[in-house]
């Protein structure tokens, strides 16, 4: 199944494995933040990149020692009325400085998607269920911003004083 | 007021045109309905007993006149001619239609106006005390800051999908004229002993089936701090308020599983480590915001002015009206206006399109085109001149909008209970209806005095009986309306939370019972100085209990 960045399908190149399969030689795997603390070490030394992927009632805190190790953290929405993640993607970018990829899988609809974005989340995996060009769609929706996040996009505050700073 | 600039205006007119495309979708089954139930009511459309309810956001209650005679327009052409004001300084339209809404959406927006964030699982629109720039006794005028909250509020990339709704209101003053300490955040401008201005949070109150008093987890948080420090309550909240149970998934339930101290803590430890980012709030933006609330260019006006101190005199009338409904304003020869819409026998609240049309007009040409709306279900307008006052009031009474019960029995808050609401237990507007035909003499009501008197249609507590002085709240007996009563509840300053008198009454029984109340209250009273909250505070329940359940007992015997 293919996943989005900045709204573009794109081959999705993680595997997830469940925690009683084997884990594939020379992939990118995500395994279960259980996994992770117990068989760490030895997941180290695999050949391939390394994500991991937290429910929503774990939070980022529980990696935060590992995350240098980590290529790929992903973010579960169980529900999309369940909005904790968008804090977890917050925590990770602002508060550890994660630089790696986020993603977010689960039930993410388009109408949250920029709201994603905004976190800090980088790829989404969309319910299969759902018409992908409708989250570039959302990309579109808007061009005004009120909350500084840290993302690139410019808030109407700093846009505001900005004009003002080149008409002066 | 705050007025949009081109940033504001571009979004929310994305914002109308993203909604309309969510409504669009839903139509063609792109989306499910548990799908567009969060999308619609994040814009303020809930599904009600009859029909859909649209709820406008009216941010911290400030209205021009031109937004009003659109509000009038609106209720005409798509209501039914009406609208009601509600106890967050929003007004709501109980008949529009579905398709329509994309349209009152874009009607909304050549006004500045929208219904973004009056519902759902969000931070809701922010509301302030109602009096704010007009009080002597504010240390600041709060809605500069509930501009800037409502700014940060609006579509929070973070805290859109919350454990449950997220309500905030502010005050400047220690009159506290909003029931601050009853919201999810209730915010006090405070000056420290630097002379800085600041805010003290008060973080945890509520109401509905948990009433709690919302309690002081930090004195000071200087006004540069202001976003990081509520992003960081809000982020606490939202990683760690309960999403198993939607009766214990308010903040204040979080607030009280933690003890406020460790919750401070924790919004403590996430606020140092973000409070000198990006959210830093600049000194420009607070400059430019403020311009907008510049006072207005008023008169240098006498204090005493000789027709307005004699049409007191020889009209009783037009006295008791300026003694109940109007208060001192800080600038000399103003006075500030409430216009009840609470009228003997009327659902409080409601206003009808001509009524608001006429409130427009006044406010232009008496109140520097300004209105309010207050969370008593009342209007405002803010800045009138003594020697205008009667001729105003006159104009009021054409309309039926002079009535001289601000803050008395009258004045009742009222949620629509079972005549619109299906979470309802009982009526909530026809015992209002009732109680205030009953105390329809307004000698008496002024008499009696300062009495505030909430219903709720159940325990949800939309009415805010918990902080009544006399609180109604209805229940469910085996299928019949019940009302529990509870006394000595309050939502000032001096905030308290009723206690349950005794047994419920019947639909029937409801308004002896309240007027029961309110005799032992007179009976009681050192003077006509002691209120009936000092009455009670003084003598406790068990009079009014003994009183009240004698009476009911005797005149049901002389009913048998
Ligand atoms: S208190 Fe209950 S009946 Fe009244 S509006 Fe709220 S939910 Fe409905």
């Amino acid at each position: 199944m293919a996943v989005l960045r900045n709204g573009v399908p794109q081959p999705n190149e993680w595997i997830r494995v469940a925690d009683d399969q084997p884990l594939p030689e020379n992939a990118k795997v995500i395994v279960s933040v259980e996994r992770w603390r117990s068989e760490g070490e030895r997941l180290r030394q695999l050949n391939g990149a390394l994500g991991v992927f937290l429910k929503s009632d774990q939070s980022p805190l529980l990696i935060a020692d590992d995350l240098h190790r980590l290529s790929l953290v992903a973010l579960e929405f169980p529900k999309f009325t369940d909005g904790r993640a968008f804090s977890y993607a917050r925590i990770l970018r602002d508060r550890l400085g994660y630089k790696g990829e986020i993603r977010a899988v689960g039930q993410v609809l388009r109408d949250q998607y920029v709201f994603m974005l905004r976190c800090g989340i980088d790829t989404i995996e969309p319910p299969v269920e759902k018409r992908v060009e409708g989250y570039a769609e959302a990309l579109r929706e808007f061009s005004v911003f009120y909350q500084p996040t840290g993302d690139e996009r410019a808030t109407a505050l700093q846009l505001r004083h900005q004009r003002k700073a080149v008409a002066a | 007021m705050y007025r949009y600039d081109q940033f504001d205006a571009t979004f929310v007119r994305e914002r109308t045109a993203q909604f309309s495309g969510q409504v669009a979708r839903r139509l063609a089954g792109e989306l499910t309905e548990e799908e567009f139930r969060p999308l619609r009511l994040k814009n303020g459309l809930y599904l009600q007993l009859h029909a859909y309810m649209l709820r406008v956001a009216i941010p911290y209650g400030e209205l021009s006149s031109q937004q009003m005679r659109k509000l009038a327009y609106i209720a005409r052409r798509y209501d039914k001619g009406y609208g009601h004001f509600t106890t967050r300084q929003n007004i709501q339209y109980n008949w529009p239609r579905l398709d329509d809404v994309p349209a009152i959406l874009a009607h909304l927006a050549e006004v500045e106006m929208h219904a973004i964030q009056t519902s759902g699982n969000c931070i809701r629109n922010v509301t302030a005390d109602h009096f704010a720039g007009i009080a002597a006794d504010e240390v600041e005028d709060p809605r500069i800051w509930a501009e800037v909250i409502r700014q940060w509020s609006t579509l929070h990339p973070e805290f859109s999908y919350l454990p449950r709704k997220f309500k905030i209101c502010l005050i400047a003053s220690e009159h506290d004229r909003a029931a601050m300490r009853t919201h999810d955040i209730g915010l006090r401008i405070v000056r420290n002993a630097k002379g800085e201005l600041g805010f003290a949070f008060y973080t945890g109150g509520g109401q509905g089936r948990t009433p709690i008093i919302g309690p002081l987890v930090k004195d000071f948080v200087a006004q540069e701090d202001l976003l990081s420090y509520l992003d960081a309550t809000l982020r606490v909240y939202n990683m760690h308020g309960r999403r198993d149970n939607i009766y214990k998934a308010r903040i204040k339930i979080l607030v009280q599983a933690l003890g406020a101290e460790e919750f401070t803590r924790q919004v403590d430890e996430e606020w140092l480590r973000i409070k000198d980012s990006v959210l830093k709030l600049p000194e420009a933006e607070v400059a430019r915001i403020r311009r907008y609330f510049a006072p207005p260019d008023y008169e240098k006006l006498p204090v005493y002015v000789e027709s307005f101190e004699d049409k007191k005199l020889s009209d009783p009338d037009f006295a008791r009206w300026i003694r109940a409904n109007t208060h001192d304003h800080k600038v000399d020869g103003y006075r500030i206006v409430s216009i009840s819409l609470k009228p003997v026998g009327a659902a409080p609240g409601d206003i009808t399109a001509d009524q608001m049309d006429l409130v427009a007009d006044l406010a232009d040409t008496y109140s520097f085109g300004e209105i309010r709306a207050t969370h008593r279900q009342n209007l405002i307008l803010p800045h009138v001149r003594q020697q205008d006052l009667f001729e105003m009031w006159q104009k009021l009474q054409g309309v039926k909008l002079a009535e001289p019960n601000i803050d008395f029995v009258g004045d009742i808050i009222a949620c629509p209970g079972l005549d619109y609401c299906n979470l309802a237990n009982a009526r909530s507007i026809p015992v209002a209806q009732r109680i205030s035909r009953r105390f329809s003499d307004p000698k008496r009501q002024a008499e009696i005095g300062e009495l505030r008197l909430n219903i709720s249609g159940c325990i949800n507590a939309c009415g805010h009986h918990h902080v009544g002085h006399i609180g109604i709240l209805g229940v469910d007996k085996k299928g019949e309306e019940f009302y529990q009563v509870t006394l000595g509840g309050s939502s000032a300053e001096d905030i308290s939370l009723g206690k349950i008198l005794g047994p419920a009454f019947s639909y029937d029984e409801i308004t002896d019972a309240v007027e029961a109340v309110v005799d032992t209250y007179l009976d009681l009273r050192t003077g006509p100085a002691e209120r009936f909250i000092d009455t009670y505070r003084r003598t406790g329940i068990d009079p009014f209990k003994e009183k009240v359940y004698g009476s009911l007992k005797e005149r049901r015997s002389a009913a048998e």
